[in-house]
Order: C-alpha cells, then sequence, then structure tokens
C-alpha cells in the first residue's frame, strides 16, 4: 500500500500517481477534499477537486492557479492510478477521494458527516482495503441529535427571542455550517441578515444551485434600522465585537459540535449553544468503517489515539497519523484564516 | 426536577447576573418550600455526603454505553467534569413522569447511602434510563457532589430576599452554619417576623479588597480615617460564645470543633453574647508569630495530639467585637467597635486571646516603611480599615483593604500541562514549571492562573502542537516558553523534587522576551529562602 499512499510532513502522498492529497504546504499537484483552508491550501500550482466545490474554491483561492474539477464518481488515470471523487457529506462539495491502483483501493473521507444535509450530496460508502478518517469527535461523549430537534430548537429560540423585542446573532463558520444554518431556518418568523462572510460563501452555494432562504447583507443596510426580531448570520469571529453593536438587543447562540460539552459553551459566553456538526460523531464514525470495511484505517485530525484503540481492539488493523489534535480553538483560525480580510474589511 | 433543571439551564446559559438572578427569583417564587429549601441547600455550596463511589460510576456508565474503561477515561480528560462525561457517554434515556426535587433528592438519592453495591448500581442504571441529557446532567452533579453553577452564594441570598420581601443581610445570617435542609428552615429563612438567633449561628465575614501593590493606598483618600494592623497569614475565625457554649467557626463556614482546644478553652472567659472576629495563629511562647507551615501541621491531624500542642501553640488574634452582651453591633463604626473591643479584652488574661495591635502611622509613607518589614514577622502585609465604616457583609468596596508586600517572583520554563477543569474543560490550562539545576529542568510550581483567555488559547495550541510524551492526562513539552511566576511565600519541602514548595505561585506574566535559557536557575529560587526557616 505505501507507494499508494504514504503519510509526509506534507500531507498525504501518492507516490504512483506523483499528487498530494490536502497537503498542508505548496506543491506542484494537489488534490482537493474541499474548500476549508486547513485542507485547500493556497500556494499549490494545479489543484484537482470535485465538481460542486468549483465556486467555492475559486472564491478563495489565487486566480493563477490552474484548476481542473471532475463530477462525482467520474473518474480519472493520474501516471496509473484511477482517481475518482464520492460525497462526503461535510460541506457543498467536499469529497472522499478514492484512489485505485493494481486491484488495491485507498479512500482518504477528507471531513465527513453521515446523514442527510440539504445543502451538499450526502456521504455514499465506499469499499476499500485503506479508509483514511477523520476523528474530530471521536469519542462516545458526541452523539448528534437529528438535524429536525436542533432545527426546531433554533427556530423555538429565534420565536423566543422575536417576541421579547430582540434580534439573534447565530454564529456559524462562513462556508458550510452558515449555509446549513439558513437551511434549518424558518423565514415566517422574521427577515434574515448574513454577515459578510457568510454572504460570500452563500453566494457560491447559490451560484451552484443550492436553494437557499432569502437573505440580505447586513452591510448593504445604511442609516437607522430596526433589527428587532431579526436573524443574523454571522462568523464567531465578529462575537463580542463593535460590529455587533448596531442589532441592540441581542440574543446570541453558537452552532458547533463543540456545543455538546459545557465548557466549551461557557468559554464561548454565548447565550445559546447548539449542537450542529459536520463532522461524525462516535457512533457514525464506526457505522462508517463498517460499511466502508476497509482491511486498514488511517485515523487523522482528532481524537486518533482513542480512536486507533478503539478500531485495533474491536480487530480491525488501525493507525493513528497524526499526533496532533484538533481544538475548538482551531477552528477558529480556520475560519479566521477562511474569511482573511473580508471579515474585518465588512465590519 | 423539570423546574430545577429548568433552573440550572437559565443560570448556566446565560453570563449576565441580571438574568441570573431574575431566574433565580423565579424559581423560588414558583418552588414549593421544601424544593426552595433544597435548591437553596445546592445552590448555596454544601453538599451530601457521597453516596456511590466515582470508580463505580465510571464502570457502570461504561457498561451501559458499551464502551471499555479506558475509553470511558479518556472522555473524561477530554470533557474535564465527571457529572457531565456520564451524563453524555450513556445513550438518552427514556423520560417517564415528573418528580419533584424532594421526592427525587428524598426517595432516589439519599437512599443511595444506605444500598449495597449491586442495589445501588440497578438503582444509578434505573437513573439514567429515565432521565433526558439536561436532567441526567444536573443529577449526576448532586450524586457526585460536584453541584457548581455560576451564582456566588450572595446571589442566590439576594434572590431569597428580594423573593421574601426581607433584607439580604438577614438572609445572609440566617443561611450563616450548619443547617438541615426543611420546609420549616425555609420558612423561617423567609419569614419577615422571626427574630431569633441560633447560639452556634455565626455572622458574615467582612471581606477586604487588594489594594494594587503600583497604586498604594493614596486613592483610599485621608490616612486619618484609617487604622492599620498586620496582616497576618493564619486562619480567620470567628469565636462565638452564647449560652454558655463556645463555637469556633472557619471563613468558609465551616465549625471547627476538638480542632483548637487552647482556643475554646480562652472562649470560656469570655461574657456571655460574644463574638470575635479575628486570626487563628501559631505562636512562640514570646508572642513571634510562626510562618504558616506550621499552623499547616495542626491542619492536617484530625486529633490535635500533646507534641503538636506544644510545638505548635496557637492563639487566636482578635481585631473585631460584632456582639456584645447578646447585641448586634456590626451597624457601629469600626472606632466604636474596636475601643469596646480593647475594653472587654483589657479585662480578659488569657494567653491564647489576644488583642491584635494597631500599627502608629501619620502618614501612607510612614506605613509603607512598616509594611516592608511585614515578611520579617511573618505577616504578608498591612490591612487597612476605615474608622467610620460598619461592619459590611459580602464584598462591600472601601471599608477593609489588603495592602499585601510585592510578592517574590521568578522566571521558569513550562514543562509540563494538563488540561483543566470545568470552565476550562479540554483546553491545557494547568501547568507545571520548572528551574535550572545543572542541565536538567526541575519542577518547583504548578500554577494555574495569571494568563488571559487569548494567552491560555495559544498556551493550548503550544502544548498540542509540541506535546513530546503524554502520561495519562500530563503532557510533557519541549522547554520552549518561559513565564514569570510570583508566589507569596517560600519553605523547604520534603514532599517536592526540588525540596522547596512556594505558597500560591501564580503566572504573573509571559516572558515572551525570554528563551529557556534566560530562566533562573533552583540555587537562586533558594536564594530567597528565609533563613531562620532550615
Amino acid at each position: 500500500m505505501d507507494d499508494l499512499l504514504q503519510t509526509t510532513d506534507r500531507g498525504l502522498y501518492c507516490q504512483v500517481g506523483d499528487f498530494y492529497i490536502d497537503p498542508q504546504q505548496p506543491v506542484d499537484r494537489a488534490v482537493v477534499t474541499h474548500a476549508h483552508t486547513d485542507h485547500a491550501r493556497r500556494g499549490c500550482r494545479r489543484y484537482l477537486a470535485a465538481k460542486p466545490s468549483e465556486h467555492l474554491l475559486r472564491m478563495r483561492m489565487n486566480h493563477d492557479a490552474e484548476f481542473e474539477f471532475l463530477a462525482y464518481t467520474d473518474s480519472v488515470t493520474i501516471n496509473g492510478v484511477d482517481l475518482s471523487f464520492h460525497p462526503a457529506g461535510h460541506i457543498l462539495g467536499s469529497a472522499q477521494v478514492r484512489l485505485e491502483h493494481r486491484g488495491r483501493v485507498a479512500v482518504i473521507s477528507g471531513d465527513y458527516k453521515l446523514g442527510d444535509d440539504p445543502t451538499c450530496e450526502s456521504w455514499q460508502p465506499v469499499k476499500c482495503d485503506l479508509f483514511v478518517t477523520e476523528s474530530t469527535f471521536g469519542l462516545p461523549v458526541y452523539r448528534w441529535q437529528p438535524d429536525q430537534v436542533i432545527a426546531d430548537s433554533i427556530n423555538a429560540w429565534w420565536r423566543e427571542s422575536r417576541d421579547a423585542g430582540k434580534c439573534c446573532v447565530l454564529y456559524g463558520y462562513a462556508v458550510g455550517k452558515s449555509q446549513r444554518l439558513l437551511s434549518c431556518l424558518d423565514p415566517s418568523i422574521g427577515p434574515i441578515y448574513t454577515h459578510g462572510a457568510v454572504e460570500k460563501g452563500t453566494e457560491a452555494y447559490r451560484k451552484t444551485g443550492v436553494s437557499l432562504p432569502d437573505t440580505t447583507y447586513v452591510g448593504s443596510i445604511t442609516g437607522k434600522h430596526d433589527w428587532k426580531g431579526a436573524m443574523v448570520v454571522a462568523v464567531p469571529g465578529a462575537h463580542g465585537t463593535p460590529w455587533i453593536r448596531r442589532f441592540g438587543r441581542v440574543s446570541t447562540a453558537m452552532a458547533s459540535g463543540w456545543m455538546a460539552v459545557r465548557g466549551a459553551r461557557r468559554r464561548r459566553s454565548v447565550d445559546r449553544g447548539f449542537v450542529l456538526s459536520d463532522h461524525v460523531d462516535w457512533e457514525s464514525l464506526l457505522s462508517a468503517v463498517q460499511a466502508c470495511d476497509p482491511e486498514t484505517v488511517w485515523v487523522t485530525h482528532g481524537y486518533c489515539a482513542a480512536v486507533t484503540r478503539y478500531l485495533q481492539e474491536n480487530g480491525r488493523d488501525a493507525r493513528a497519523i497524526d499526533s496532533r489534535t484538533r481544538s475548538e480553538g482551531e477552528e477558529d483560525e480556520i475560519l479566521l484564516n477562511e474569511t482573511d480580510a473580508s471579515i474585518y474589511t465588512t465590519l | 426536577m423539570l423546574r430545577f433543571t429548568q433552573l440550572y439551564n437559565s443560570i448556566d446559559s446565560t453570563t449576565k447576573t441580571n438574568e441570573k438572578l431574575e431566574a433565580l427569583e423565579s424559581y423560588f417564587a414558583a418552588a414549593p418550600p421544601e424544593d426552595a429549601a433544597w435548591a437553596t441547600y445546592f445552590l448555596a455550596g454544601n453538599k451530601l455526603k457521597r453516596s456511590v463511589s466515582t470508580k463505580l460510576l465510571r464502570v457502570w456508565a461504561a457498561k451501559e454505553a458499551g464502551i471499555p474503561e479506558w475509553l470511558l477515561e479518556e472522555s473524561y480528560h477530554a470533557i474535564g467534569d465527571l457529572a457531565e462525561t456520564l451524563s453524555l457517554v450513556v445513550p438518552p434515556g427514556q423520560f417517564v413522569d415528573d418528580i419533584s426535587l424532594t421526592q427525587w433528592i428524598e426517595d432516589q438519592l439519599l437512599p443511595l447511602l444506605a444500598m449495597d453495591v449491586p442495589a445501588q448500581q440497578e438503582a444509578i442504571t434505573t437513573i439514567w434510563k429515565q432521565s433526558p441529557a439536561r436532567m441526567r446532567l444536573v443529577m449526576m452533579k448532586l450524586i457526585t457532589g460536584a453541584f457548581r453553577v455560576g451564582v456566588s452564594k450572595r446571589l442566590v441570598t439576594r434572590a431569597i430576599a428580594a423573593q421574601a420581601g426581607i433584607s439580604a443581610d438577614v438572609v445572609s445570617h440566617r443561611l450563616m452554619g450548619n443547617w438541615r435542609p426543611t420546609p420549616a428552615f425555609y420558612q423561617r429563612l423567609v419569614d419577615p417576623n422571626v427574630q431569633d438567633t441560633i447560639a452556634s449561628q455565626p455572622y458574615p465575614f467582612c471581606l477586604a479588597h487588594p489594594i494594587e501593590i503600583e497604586q498604594g493606598p493614596q486613592t483610599l483618600g485621608n490616612c486619618g480615617d484609617y487604622v492599620a494592623e498586620w496582616k497576618w497569614d493564619g486562619i480567620r475565625g470567628q469565636v462565638i460564645r452564647r449560652s454558655e457554649q463556645s463555637f469556633i467557626w472557619s471563613r468558609s463556614e465551616a465549625l471547627m470543633e476538638d480542632r483548637w482546644p487552647e482556643i475554646e478553652s480562652a472562649a470560656e472567659v469570655l461574657p456571655d453574647g460574644t463574638v470575635l472576629d479575628g486570626e487563628i495563629l501559631a505562636t512562640r511562647s514570646s508572642g513571634e508569630v510562626l510562618p504558616f507551615a506550621q499552623l499547616q501541621r495542626r491542619l492536617n491531624r484530625k486529633t490535635v495530639g500533646k507534641k503538636l500542642l506544644e510545638e505548635v501553640p496557637v492563639v487566636f488574634q482578635a481585631f473585631d467585637l460584632l456582639e456584645q452582651n447578646g447585641e448586634d453591633i456590626r451597624a457601629k463604626p469600626f472606632s466604636v467597635r474596636r475601643s469596646r473591643l480593647e475594653s472587654l479584652m483589657a479585662n480578659i488574661e488569657h494567653p491564647h486571646l489576644k488583642l491584635t495591635q494597631l500599627i502608629k502611622g501619620e502618614s501612607w509613607g510612614e506605613w509603607e516603611t512598616m509594611r516592608e518589614c511585614s515578611r520579617e514577622r511573618n505577616a504578608e502585609g498591612l490591612m487597612l480599615k476605615c474608622k467610620h465604616a460598619s461592619y459590611d457583609v459580602g464584598r462591600v468596596r472601601g471599608t477593609w483593604w489588603k495592602w499585601k508586600v510585592a510578592p517574590f517572583s521568578i522566571d521558569a520554563v513550562l514543562i509540563y500541562a494538563q488540561k483543566g477543569h470545568g470552565k476550562r474543560a479540554s483546553l491545557y490550562t494547568d501547568y507545571t514549571f520548572a528551574l535550572w539545576e545543572g542541565n536538567a529542568l526541575v519542577p518547583v510550581a504548578k500554577a494555574y492562573s495569571g494568563l488571559n483567555n487569548e494567552e491560555i488559547k495559544q498556551v493550548d495550541r503550544f502544548v498540542r502542537q509540541n506535546t513530546k510524551e503524554s502520561f495519562g492526562p500530563v503532557r510533557s513539552v519541549t522547554p520552549t516558553l518561559v513565564m514569570e511566576i510570583a508566589f507569596e511565600g517560600l519553605q523547604r519541602s520534603t514532599r517536592h523534587k526540588s525540596g522547596i514548595a512556594t505558597r500560591f505561585p501564580r503566572i504573573a506574566r509571559w516572558r515572551h522576551d525570554k528563551k529557556p535559557s534566560d530562566a533562573n536557575t533552583l540555587q537562586d529560587l533558594l536564594a530567597l529562602l528565609p533563613e531562620k526557616v532550615s
């Protein structure tokens, strides 16, 4: 398997095909699972990604890079390696990368979640010999509730705040989470506004053909405005900045898998925390492994050690390929990088 | 339980004091007295005796969740709160029907104490099966005894007082000491008409505010309005003599029985209806105050032996008079209380009961000079008290001030990190610092506080990216970060690898300008040891 996929300082490398998957540093040829900045780094010469991620990737990449896009399940051969993308269910255009060479198959999941999400295609199991899984929430304390339950509680909070004469500010990452949140909202409750960074991401979603409720960019409102009863979807970095003063009395909330934990919720000092994640929880991680039924599992990004040991004890060949753990704060940085200048210039 | 869970959620989901107060008030308005009594009991920080071993809770939770025990431990380290880990890890239960807080505590929680282990397991499993997530968290917090939610006892007191239409000071006083959470207790607590004192009941302690060392006391105004005393490093206490009985209370409202026999015997010479505020100190017969470490030897014992009594004799150093002839005189100005205390003490001759001395001074400058020699006397600095002020309850600014000497400080290297608890759970916030001894770094102090949230985030990231080894929850990191550690005192210790123990270590600042090689040596620290202590 070593010549098909190996771990390097720059990220996962396919030697036969001579390309990297989600490289951490600029390389000649990058295969990208999805458009979040910790996976899609700037500075590579050529990028290959799934077709539905095109608008998002172009939005944040240098324009002089060379892009190539491939529809889900279509395959291309690179130096004898067959490569195809399969939906990962993480965000719009997110893909698992399937590599096949001499009858051996490796699947790199990128970030993924199970279940339906109206803003992107659902994850599909791909049979393989080697499965590379993330483990951001790879502990049994993480157990997601059905989307509808979360959507109902978000809308209930909105209604309550509206009736109390407040404006809701709901924080989520600019690309992916925000659009999923928009799809959860019930527009009959009140008007929906977006932070500049969220608006940009939303535009890319709409261009790709995802239908979302109508939104107004906060920056387009000038002069005095009554924000009572409105819902503002913003990036977490805006919390506690002068930007939110314009909304008057607000009730704030954060939507993230980290909100399952009381400490994380309290550190944010938001009024509400909604547990809504775009990553697999413990149970779905295990069932994904079950469904792909690989001989070997590589565990990355998150609680690698715990997931690896558990899989080993349950009879699977597993290996942790990343000793770093992902923290709640780290995602904030992703978000900040993601929006770079735009977060500040659109304040 | 629904109403109490709702209260917990409301308090937990806001950072605004007013909203917490509102939530508490509406709880107390709606709850029957028996529930209100239990709620007050827990919110005020009281705990029940632990009924189930936490080890067993973990084992059972792992079994219910169908996971190995090590995975539950991993989860616990990530979450940093046992009750929360238990409630998250066990699959959600099926809520049956609601019972009151009192019913739950008296019919389900308290009986656990008398059960054998298999019966306990069955009872706990049933609780899990019948509780939705948030309610289960509250239940587990009550069972593990770690029921802490972001309200102070003061805030609870204010809510009860507002609800009952009586003064918060009265409620605060009635909540002092030992009481049982019964409906009768709660009814008495909120009754505007009762006027009685229970013999053992202490008064709420008046607390002092720190004077910033760089700022000095000048902003307090005229120094003639203040008196100064030494700030001793002992144990704050209240000595009560009522109905021919004596009681000694600690600042944490624990009744200290049989711990200070000298002081108990001293209290017997006080006239009935007397309450003194003061400090318990270890002293030599010459009157010289011993360092806190000596006093600590007496604290660590259940019973005080003859030998220890001789080696570490204690005195009660009285500095305030709160009740005289059964009359509460806290509202009188300090100067009046002080002169009454002086005349009271003038008639008492007892080797273990002393009057604290006022320090003469005509200007802030004179006191500053005196303050400089605090360490020689084993004092922490000066106390400044406003002559005209009443004895205030809770943290009222402006009447008592503590003016400590500048702490010791040393530059040390971060070598180990561990995740914090509660609000800081899952972040690396508990650090061990080391000093050089030759080419080796020897751990000297653990410090948990002093960094702001932004710095904590940075260190957390550093730890994650620079871990050398993990020992359970502890990570050793590449020695890189240098921080200035401040501490109050220093003493030799056989329990520490470095042979030395620091008192109240905390991070003074992050020395971005220093490399690990610039950090201090163990020798530098040893040089700060007071010579007298050997």
